[in-house]
């Protein structure tokens, strides 16, 4: 199985008594808790983790986009993205995603990932959400009514970009464009492999399955409650006669790995609860603008990912907060390296995940901690996973150029003082 | 007075629901946020001395998913023409509330001949910086009874599923008149009908709930200063945004003064 090191970016600062004097931790939150010199440090912090991670040797690095949020400082992951491209050689670069809606003309996405896909020589996962309510329709002020359309024929656009070879006129229905023909063009043929987070909803599990794209739920409460999800997502692929493939899905889960179950709770603690707490903090205002949700999948009765955060701290307001119930909760997977094994072992079993998402930075975890935990989780973690799942093909992981005939980066020496 | 009668016309493919109700010369009603899934004593105070005719907005209670089709402001306007036409409101006179009597000013300011006169319940439309309406779609579910009517029990009485009614197309329903709104004026409420008011010849009563949450008091102001044609604008004490539901009784007097 594939074992992929995934960044939020929080911001690691939000104060003691954020909770009580802030309504949301997105959309509104603000501005004045926000400083630019420390946001500095934190942005080398995160950008040097993901790069020690890919040092580490996990099988790819991950990104994502977030607007106007206290946990997630990558309004642009393509930017962290770039950077990550040159900093790095071997190790896949997920960006998971772009919220395709967002870009007007989207051609731009089809574009700057073109552009990751060239500078990295073929290593670029291409993430396409719709993108949370906060995100899209709160923060960037989308009409959730047409939000989904836009963003199915965002995709068409995209991938019509990176495929057609002549220039060609686009005829849509929210877009129109007279001349397409990015440059530069994807190394990957077609195009970078897609993948699709998404909540719940039933329709972008048959969209999966009718492209024969990855479908990812990035839950951030764990193995427990994504169970039902991915239960929903695999019936849904065995009713349309589609294969076990693990490799159809990813999941994310939260770590924490220590020398043994309480040396973890006590390393992780702090961390957890500040996510848990502070970061998941959102006002349930901005959780569901009518429409964001399908009517088949109110149907369904499932709700969307965000607004079962919402509603969720509103009924379990103190139990999730506190890192006892957040690991009998399965938010956070926390244990000695053997405990976490076994754990993710059967996360992976149950959930039939191929594509394991980790977060091994959370909340406010410093970056000696993070690489702790990640050093642990690769060293002794890793190698107990990576033969899950054998006589599976992964037809969804990037093909890269091969390592003789790509560039040579040159290392990264900074001038010491000293010199 | 007749019997209410639930009459069916299609829009752009879809079926969309008609009443009517009541004798007398013609007054046509679109309703608010929310729309309507069920009929009101206000619809019956009008019946009492009109033929009341109340065709159901694209995607509201009654309109199906006739939304879903309507990418523009054009496309919107275009299919509230040809509702009326079709509900047999052609020079009629028309009242509508909230996003209703948006539709209904942009019918008088484009087809002049359309309308007769008009009653306009606290119309959105409009967007001032300095003192913005509030937003409808970014509320905890709680907050929207109090933010529709001064009342929030009148609220609740509309939305609460019927006896018999399908316990989980209702919520969708309603759920789907609150994507409607949004459809057409996601995110500010600004159509930017300001540009129109000028075209508005028709005689135009502007009434407002005096505890309205929505849309601010003074927007009665501007729509009555941009409006060519005579108007007056008449405050309903206790009612809220859906002043119609709060006070049926005199926000139909006020119409049906005004129309006769």
């Amino acid at each position: 199985m594939k074992l992929m090191w995934f960044h939020l970016m929080p911001y690691t600062e939000l104060p003691d008594d954020f909770r009580d004097k802030n309504p949301s931790v997105w959309v509104d939150i603000h501005s004045s808790l926000f400083d630019p010199k420390r946001a500095h440090l934190m942005y080398n912090d995160f950008m040097d983790e993901l790069e020690y991670a890919a040092q580490c040797g996990f099988d790819a690095i991950c990104v994502n986009e977030h607007h106007s949020n206290g946990y997630g400082l990558m309004p642009s992951p393509n930017l962290i993205a770039s950077s990550l491209a040159r900093r790095t050689t071997d190790t896949a670069i997920c960006v998971m995603g772009n919220s395709l809606a967002l870009y007007n003309p989207p051609t731009r996405v089809a574009e700057e990932f073109a552009m990751i896909d060239c500078i990295s020589g073929g290593r670029l996962i291409a993430g396409f959400p719709v993108g949370s309510p906060m995100d899209t329709c709160y923060a960037y002020g989308q009409n959730p009514s047409i939000l989904r359309d836009r963003y199915h024929e965002a995709h068409d656009l995209v991938v019509k970009a990176w495929t057609e070879s002549d220039t060609f006129a686009f005829n849509g229905r929210f877009n129109q464009q007279r001349y397409v023909n990015i440059w530069p063009r994807p190394i990957q043929h077609p195009h970078p492999p897609i993948w699709v987070p998404g909540g719940g909803s039933v329709e972008t599990w048959q969209w999966c399955a009718e492209m024969d794209y990855v479908y990812c739920y990035l839950s951030y409460y764990g193995y427990k409650v994504g169970r039902a999800t991915m239960d929903g997502f695999w019936n849904e692929m065995s009713r349309l006669g589609k294969d076990r493939n693990p490799y159809r899905a990813g999941f994310l889960q939260f770590v924490g790995v220590g020398e043994s179950r309480q040396h973890a709770m006590d390393l992780y603690g702090e961390s957890a609860e500040y996510f848990y707490g502070k970061c998941l903090h959102i006002d349930p205002r901005f959780a569901a603008p009518p429409g964001y949700t399908t009517e088949a999948t109110q149907r369904m009765g499932l709700e969307s990912q965000v607004s079962k955060a919402a509603s969720y701290a509103d009924k379990f307001n103190k139990l999730a907060r506190e890192m006892d119930a957040i690991v009998d909760n399965g938010y956070v997977i926390i244990g000695s390296p053997d405990e976490v094994a076994e754990q993710l072992r059967e996360v992976a079993t149950n959930l039939n995940v191929g594509h394991l998402m980790l977060l091994l930075q959370f909340g406010n975890m410093s970056k000696d901690l993070t690489r702790y935990n990640t050093k642990l989780f690769a060293d002794q973690v890793m190698p107990k996973l990576k033969d899950h799942f054998p006589g599976w093909e992964d037809r969804w992981w990037p093909q890269p150029m091969a390592t003789g005939q790509r560039a040579e980066v040159p290392a990264f020496m900074p001038k010491l003082a000293a010199e | 007075m007749s019997e209410l009668e639930t009459l069916t016309v299609d829009v752009n493919g879809f079926a969309t629901r008609v009443w009517r109700k009541g004798s007398g010369p013609k007054l046509g009603f679109l309703a608010g946020f929310g729309g309507l899934p069920r009929w009101v004593p206000f619809l019956d105070e009008l019946a009492k001395s009109r033929t009341v005719i109340v065709p159901s907005l694209p995607g509201f209670p009654g309109g199906d998913r006739g939304h879903s089709v309507l990418d523009t402001h054009l496309d919107w306007l275009l299919a509230v023409r040809d509702l009326l036409a079709r509900a047999e409101l052609d020079g009629a006179d028309m009242a509508g509330s909230s996003v209703g009597a948006s539709l209904v000013a942009e019918m008088a300011a484009l087809w002049p001949a359309s309308v007769r006169r008009l009653a306009l319940i606290a119309p959105f439309g409009l967007f001032d910086e300095a003192d913005p309406p509030t937003d409808p779609w970014a509320q905890r579910g709680d907050a929207v009874p109090g933010l529709m009517c001064a009342d929030p029990e009148i609220w609740k009485a509309l939305k609460a599923v019927p006896e018999g009614a399908n316990s989980i197309e209702w919520p969708i329903e309603q759920t789907r008149a609150n994507e409607a709104a949004a459809r057409i004026f996601w995110p500010l409420g600004n159509t930017r009908l300001e540009k129109r008011l000028k075209l508005i010849q028709a005689p135009t009563l502007l009434i407002w709930g005096e505890k309205d949450g929505v849309i601010p008091r003074s927007y009665a102001e501007r729509f009555a200063k941009d409006i060519s044609g005579k108007s007056d604008t008449k405050m309903i004490t206790g009612a809220g945004h859906l002043a119609e539901l709060d006070k049926p009784g005199e926000v139909a007097a006020a119409i049906i003064d005004w129309t006769n």
